[in-house]
């Protein structure tokens, strides 16, 4: 917006507040569908068109990235992340910043000389606030959606007490770094809780063991040993065994079964468990 | 490296972070369970993709993948093709002696992925990145 154009608006914003505060927030509000409450509305819209006049009153040329915005620029951030936190639309969002262009419309007079001139600059300079407002809902979204990727990864990740003295991470889906490093503590966590001197990682439900995978287990192992537990591999289908042959990984002295279930046998065995004694003698 | 026809239906991914790795994996696996391979033949190339995708992403710098159906008449195969603009591989032999590594992995991703396949063709200079062809064949 130019010197003058911007003259213009800072004079409408000053002559004509209450008439602008009382269209933008009747605006706002159609767009919200009443899922705010409207004193909240009002008190948002005010802060916004103050923070809108302290803009517009300085001198230059009007844009959204010069540092006369920084005040405005703050309140549309601090709306959008705040919209975004309840879980209103970016449309909705946006649409509370656009309706100001109706509300400008509204108190325009038709007939006055450079009101369209005038009323095509404010629109522009508008639509730069509604953009600005939907990175501002964008980044907030995503720092939001991240979060809860991250509670997923701990949900996803459970550390079972099979017996006791045995525990069992039941592995599913892609094990990546972030997701082994969980595993990993979850596992000591829990070792260190139970005291169990046995600890089964079954990779049942891990499509494809590659030498990450397999670099990430073996780590485990090393760890969980280090705290004085066994581990014991178990759910090694046929063809993730003739992979891992193939591609030369080597689990060493890693006792590793086909199924949970022999895995579990085995750790009782090993523990001199009476039941297991018993089960073994009859087969 | 024998030619084969391509069926024409190249797909190609990206590979500049980690999810390019699985998606790789991902795409990999169902164009092999479409050309009817084996599950064995399946898993052992999806864990071949995974290794030269992962070494595209760590060492190459990032590139991409170009996954194809291929024929030779008498058999259908998934081919897969990586590519990058890193810093090529100085010294092949040594790089693809089980267990050399020039980070901290277990190297065994390149001589693994070769005997995971049935064709491996690399092509690779110091300054000239790295390209690799493998190809997995239906029994
Ligand atoms: N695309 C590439 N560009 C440059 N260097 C490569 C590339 N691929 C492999 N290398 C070199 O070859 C070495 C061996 O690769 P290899 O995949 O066998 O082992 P690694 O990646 O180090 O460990 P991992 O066992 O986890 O795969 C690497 O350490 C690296 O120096
Ligand atoms: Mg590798």
């Amino acid at each position: 917006m130019d010197i003058g154009t911007t003259t213009q608006f800072a004079g409408l914003l000053r002559d004509h507040r209450d008439e602008l505060l009382k269209r933008w927030t009747a605006n706002a509000g159609t767009g919200l569908r009443g899922r705010l409450a409207e004193a909240e509305l009002a008190r948002q819209i005010r802060e916004l068109y103050d923070a809108l006049r302290g803009t517009v009153v300085t001198e230059g040329e009007l844009t959204l990235d010069s540092p006369a915005a920084v005040e405005l620029r703050a309140v549309l951030g601090e709306l959008s992340r705040q919209r975004a936190l309840h879980g209103f639309t970016a449309t909705e969002t946006a649409i509370s910043v656009f309706a100001l262009k109706e509300a400008v419309l509204g108190v325009l007079d038709a007939g006055e000389s450079g009101s369209l001139r005038l009323f095509v600059a404010v629109s522009q300079f508008v639509d730069e606030l509604g953009l600005f407002t939907f990175e501002a809902y964008s980044r907030t979204r995503e720092a939001l959606i991240a979060e809860q990727a991250e509670q997923l990864l701990e949900l996803s990740t459970p550390v079972v007490k099979l017996w006791d003295g045995v525990v069992a991470v039941p592995l599913v889906g892609t094990l990546d770094s972030a997701r082994a490093q969980v595993v990993m503590e979850r596992l000591l966590q829990t070792l260190v809780d139970t005291g169990s001197p046995y600890a089964i990682i079954d990779i049942t439900g891990v499509p494809a063991v590659d030498t990450q995978v397999a670099q990430h287990i073996l780590k485990t192992v090393v760890a969980a040993r280090l705290m004085g537990a066994d581990c014991v591999i178990s759910g090694i289908r046929p063809q993730i065994a003739q992979t891992i042959v193939a591609l030369g990984i080597e689990f060493g002295d890693i006792v590793t079964k086909a199924s949970l279930a022999d895995a579990l046998m085995h750790t009782l065995r090993a523990g001199g468990f009476e039941l297991n004694r018993r089960a073994v003698r009859r087969d | 490296m024998a030619l084969a026809d391509s069926g024409g239906d190249v797909e190609a991914l990206p590979i500049t972070a980690d999810e390019d790795v699985v998606r790789v994996r991902q795409l990999v696996r169902s164009r092999a369970v479409a050309a009817k391979l084996s599950l064995i033949d399946q898993t052992k190339l999806v864990t071949a993709a995974s290794e030269l995708a992962r070494n595209t992403l760590v060492h190459g710098g990032g590139g991409r993948a170009e996954v194809s159906t291929v024929t030779n008449g008498r058999r259908n195969g998934i081919r897969v093709h990586f590519a990058d603009d890193g810093p090529g591989i100085a010294d092949l032999d040594l790089a693809m002696t089980d267990g050399y590594t020039s980070g901290t992995g277990m190297g065994l991703g390149l001589s693994g992925a070769r005997r995971l396949v049935d064709e491996f063709d690399i092509d690779t200079g110091p300054g000239a990145g790295t390209r690799v062809t493998v190809t997995k064949w239906s029994r």
